[in-house]
């Protein structure tokens, strides 16, 4: 009996839709039609309810500094804070972690060659909170533990799409080697398109978009060929946060040997304040 | 060997590579210290007299002044330390990332609200150049 990754999930993480639910704004007519299409997602994870989540995210200056920047930073802790990100904390539950389950990934993942920086204190900001937020609403507690994986998008050079792509794959490895019967999912956050900086702020480019989504589904290892320039012209600048997503898909079972994953749920929509949202949903069958 | 960067070429966009970092290492640390009320506090108090306090340079300390973002961009900050500004003068993020464009915050809103900037024309800097 051994802990088995299950389904991925795969959202942007915008701070104002965090914002939106923790104001009661979501009745609002520029929010009905992002929340209406989350509904399917929240009803499969409420029927599929994972045991553990590894969410992959991005720290944006909150967590960590310049001080030090980790390439890929696994969270080891029992819980974790939401982050003040200037406009005070999200009022969200601790997040809960999973320090059994870190451990096990970071003894797993660095002997198969991934030099993981292991994190044993700190928050977690909008990048980790918000995907939470969106899957499972307004919990009083958030209904399992989380291992935290933040990668850093923020100063480059980041990590290469196939780099990502493997890392994924290693995560798969070492959660199917843990001892426990555990229904584990791996969540890749952040994108889509969206530029934040500079007079090219605003940019969203759909085409790319749903290109990214039918490729992640149907030929993620190409995808993940694809160099960072064109998610940048592309995508915007802050559209890099799309090679997150491929750590998520490269737990999957058909790059492993197995058969190809599910599409359980897809959804779009422009805009979320400054960015373009999207989410994908893929089960192991 | 200089190393191969081929994001110069994209129009309005300033990637934070590691060699911005390197020029903007003491402007982002002093974002970052604002995410403690008591330093808020103390900016708020004497602009000048807390910016003095960091290594930073002339320019980098009169843009802050100036609330000047895309002049700080190209000083080596980074929007998501900047930011931290923005939210000490309790300033939206929508609102700091419209000042750095050619529109008001109001602006700003509605073109995302009428599906963003759109990516035709905005790949190139040569698309740019021969706009204007």
């Amino acid at each position: 009996m051994s802990a088995r990754i299950t389904a991925s999930v795969y959202t942007s993480h915008v701070p104002a839709i965090g914002v939106a639910m923790d104001l009661g704004k979501t009745e609002l007519p520029n929010w009905v039609p992002l929340f209406a299409g989350y509904e399917p997602a929240r009803q499969w994870i409420t029927d599929n309810p994972p045991d553990a989540v590894v969410l992959v995210y991005n720290d944006h200056g909150n967590a960590f500094s310049l001080e030090m920047i980790p390439t890929f930073a696994l969270g080891m802790a029992a819980a974790y804070e939401p982050a003040d990100e200037g406009w005070g904390a999200r009022p969200v539950p601790t997040v809960p972690g999973h320090p059994e389950l870190a451990a096990h990934i970071a003894q797993s993942v660095i002997q198969q060659d991934f030099d993981l920086t292991l994190v044993n204190e700190m928050t977690v900001d909008h990048g980790c909170t918000v995907p939470l937020s969106i899957m499972f609403g307004q919990p009083e507690e958030w209904p399992c533990p989380i291992v935290p994986l933040a990668v850093n998008v923020v100063q480059y050079p980041v990590p290469s799409g196939r780099r990502c792509l493997a890392l994924g794959q290693a995560i798969r490895g070492a959660v199917e080697s843990f001892d426990e019967d555990l229904n584990v999912q791996i969540w890749g956050t952040g994108g889509m398109s969206h530029q934040l900086q500079g007079p090219r702020a605003g940019l969203i480019n759909p085409d790319f978009d749903h290109m990214f989504l039918d490729r992640l589904l149907n030929d993620p290892v190409g995808l993940s060929e694809m160099p960072h320039i064109d998610y940048v012209r592309e995508a915007g600048s802050e559209g890099i946060e799309l090679v997150m997503w491929l750590i998520a898909r490269g737990a999957m079972a058909d790059l492993d040997g197995g058969p190809a994953p599910r599409e359980v749920h897809r959804h779009y929509h422009v805009p979320a304040s400054n960015t373009a949202a999207g989410m994908l949903v893929l089960d192991n069958p | 060997m200089a190393l191969d960067k081929p994001y110069g070429d994209v129009p309005g966009t300033t990637i934070f590579d590691a060699d911005q970092a390197r020029k903007g290492y003491g402007l982002n640390q002093f974002c970052m210290s604002l995410m403690k009320a008591e330093n808020r506090d103390r900016f708020r108090a004497d602009e000048r007299a807390y910016l003095d306090e960091w290594a930073m340079t002339e320019e980098q300390k009169q843009g802050v002044i100036d609330r000047d973002f895309n002049g700080l961009i190209a000083t080596g900050g980074n929007v998501y330390f900047l930011a931290k500004i923005g939210a000490t003068d309790g300033m939206s993020f929508v609102q700091i990332v419209a000042t750095m464009t050619e529109n008001d915050a109001e602006g700003h809103a509605a073109m995302m609200a009428a599906g963003g900037r759109p990516i035709d024309g905005n790949r190139y800097t040569h698309e740019w150049e021969s706009r204007a």
